[in-house]
């Protein structure tokens, strides 16, 4: 597997450190519900056998986060995306969508 | 077939008729409408689950469905290692029942599964590696099991061929448990195939699961490729895929799916008579009946569902190896594979009830299911006959991970990738 990484270029997996999936995200701790979520968080997984984002650290190279689509059926590479740039956009849409129910 | 088992007998009276004599050692068996118990995956633990549900609990009307064909998947792919070499309580019983059941298998299952008790040597390589596995073989020596702590000359005795004055990793000794060893891991898939389906069992290969019928929380039967089959009970024994079935139940395991690569050398005469694996990277390695030399080494390291890795592993898996014996370099790799891993997030296995009735768990096997095969299909026949754990597998609970129990072997915590 080749990486395209947004600072160095192409580069192959070996400079690369996995850590699993990107999709999840901390639970609030503050909800009632907080104990079984974060048992989900921490233990569960979707695993699904097909399109998988997922974070790679580039340890041998410049040191980003990386957020990276790849089909786990055949490790073809799909997108690779700096993650505090995926991690910006997350945090937009839902001040958008939060300021929008804000409005209604 | 030639009537009544294999023996010295039959194969003495074929070599006479010229081989014409000998039969399909189980039957292709078509779906029937409705099975008390159904088993989805005809790997070595489905086969087995089936063989013991047959024997010791006197279940009938059972079936193994199976995607494939019977043993195409991790039970064929593996490195073939036995051993009961486990630290920890909740395995260390479960993993010597399965090598005692290892030990009997060929007479029970009337089939050579070419067991070889060549002895596992466990190599390391600074004092504390030295102090952890002396701890380890401890451990093993209060459950009951043989462990024995060899200094250096001791290795050196049995393999002087080792780099033992390796700069990085000098070799300082090991730890044997001289009852582990190999088995022929095809002939296993195939002998309890054979020794189930003699017992009645109905072996459906090409027969895949697409989905479960429920009767309100009472699993009814499965969906499958060859139709429905109406089932008292259901039994998952698919590791590798586990996460994909378990979600046609509505259910979210604690499992990643990833890969690990095995490689087999050409054949070369007599070279290493037991399993021996270093200490201070990942390698292991023994030599088959066949002359190539089998080795492996760590995952890959990232989610897979494809039966093949990549490089950077297989570079650090013959570095391992040069590390260790170094004359190895001149022989030739053969071919290498992949194999797909139910990582579990505490690096053991799960075998258990599901929020469903009737359904249950038999997953997470990490890279370790071989050796665990006759004592899993056992205890996962113990609890689908009976309802309840058996003795050994008591803590491979579902719900380990929300309660605190996790049995951490590595001590790595919940990261499947670095198990």
């Amino acid at each position: 597997m080749r990486f395209n990484c947004p600072c160095c270029g192409e580069r192959g997996a070996e400079e690369f450190v996995y850590h699993g999936d990107a999709a999840a995200t901390r639970p609030d701790a503050n909800s009632p519900t907080a104990m079984a979520d974060f048992i989900a968080y921490t233990y569960e997984r979707t695993n699904a056998a097909g399109v998988h984002r997922e974070l790679w650290y580039h340890a041998a190279g410049c040191h980003l986060w990386l957020v990276v689509a790849r089909n786990v059926m055949n490790h073809q590479i799909i997108s690779v995306a700096r993650a505090r740039d995926v991690a910006l956009a997350q945090t937009a849409q839902a001040t958008c969508g939060a300021q929008s129910n804000g409005g209604t | 077939m030639a009537a009544g088992g294999y023996s010295i007998f039959s194969v003495l009276r074929e070599a006479l008729r010229g081989h014409t004599g000998w039969g399909p050692a189980w039957r292709d068996a078509a779906p029937k409408p409705a099975y008390d118990i159904v088993i989805i995956g005809g790997g070595g633990h489905g086969l087995a689950t089936a063989y013991y549900l047959a024997k010791e609990y006197g279940e009938a009307r059972i079936a193994v469905v199976e995607k494939g064909w019977i043993g195409g998947g991790n039970v064929g792919r593996n490195t073939t290692i036995v051993r009961s070499n486990y630290l920890l309580p909740g395995n260390i019983p479960f993993y010597e029942l399965s090598m005692k059941l290892w030990e009997g298998l060929e007479q029970d299952i009337n089939y050579n599964a070419m067991v070889s008790q060549r002895g596992i040597l466990n190599l390391y390589h600074s004092d504390a590696q030295r102090d952890a596995y002396a701890r380890r073989g401890n451990a093993m020596r209060l459950h009951g099991v043989d462990s024995e702590l060899l200094d250096q000359s001791a290795v050196r005795r049995m393999y002087p061929f080792l780099d033992f004055e390796n700069a990085r990793f000098p070799i300082q000794g090991g730890l044997i448990q001289r009852r582990g060893g190999t088995v022929r891991h095809d002939a296993v898939a195939w002998g309890y195939a054979r020794a189930a389906d003699r017992r009645g069992v109905d072996i459906i290969q090409n027969c895949e699961v697409t989905g479960f019928r429920t009767d309100g929380n009472r699993v009814s039967g499965v969906e499958t490729t060859r139709g429905f089959i109406q089932a008292g009970k259901v039994g998952l024994a698919v590791a590798g895929n586990s996460s994909r079935v378990a979600a046609m139940a509505g259910m979210r395991l604690p499992i990643e799916s990833h890969v690990l690569q095995a490689f087999v050398s050409e054949s070369i005469k007599p070279f290493i008579d037991g399993v021996v694996t270093f200490g201070a990277g990942h390698f292991y390695i023994s030599q088959s009946d066949k002359g190539g030399l089998v080795f492996g080494g760590d995952l890959d390291g990232y989610n897979s569902y494809a039966q093949r890795g990549n490089m950077p592993v297989v570079e650090d898996v013959c570095e391992g190896g040069m590390a260790l014996m170094p004359r190895i370099g001149r022989v030739r790799l053969l071919r290498s594979w992949g194999g797909i891993m139910d990582m579990s997030m505490d690096g053991s296995p799960i075998i258990d009830r599901t929020g469903i009735e009737g359904l249950y768990l038999n997953a997470g096997w990490c890279y370790g299911g071989f050796k665990a095969t006759p004592a899993s299909g056992l205890c996962f026949a113990h609890l689908i006959a009976r309802g309840e754990a058996h003795a050994v597998a008591k803590a491979y609970r579902l719900d380990r991970f929300a309660t605190g129990h996790a049995i951490d072997e590595k001590g790595m915590g919940p990261y499947p990738h670095l198990h």
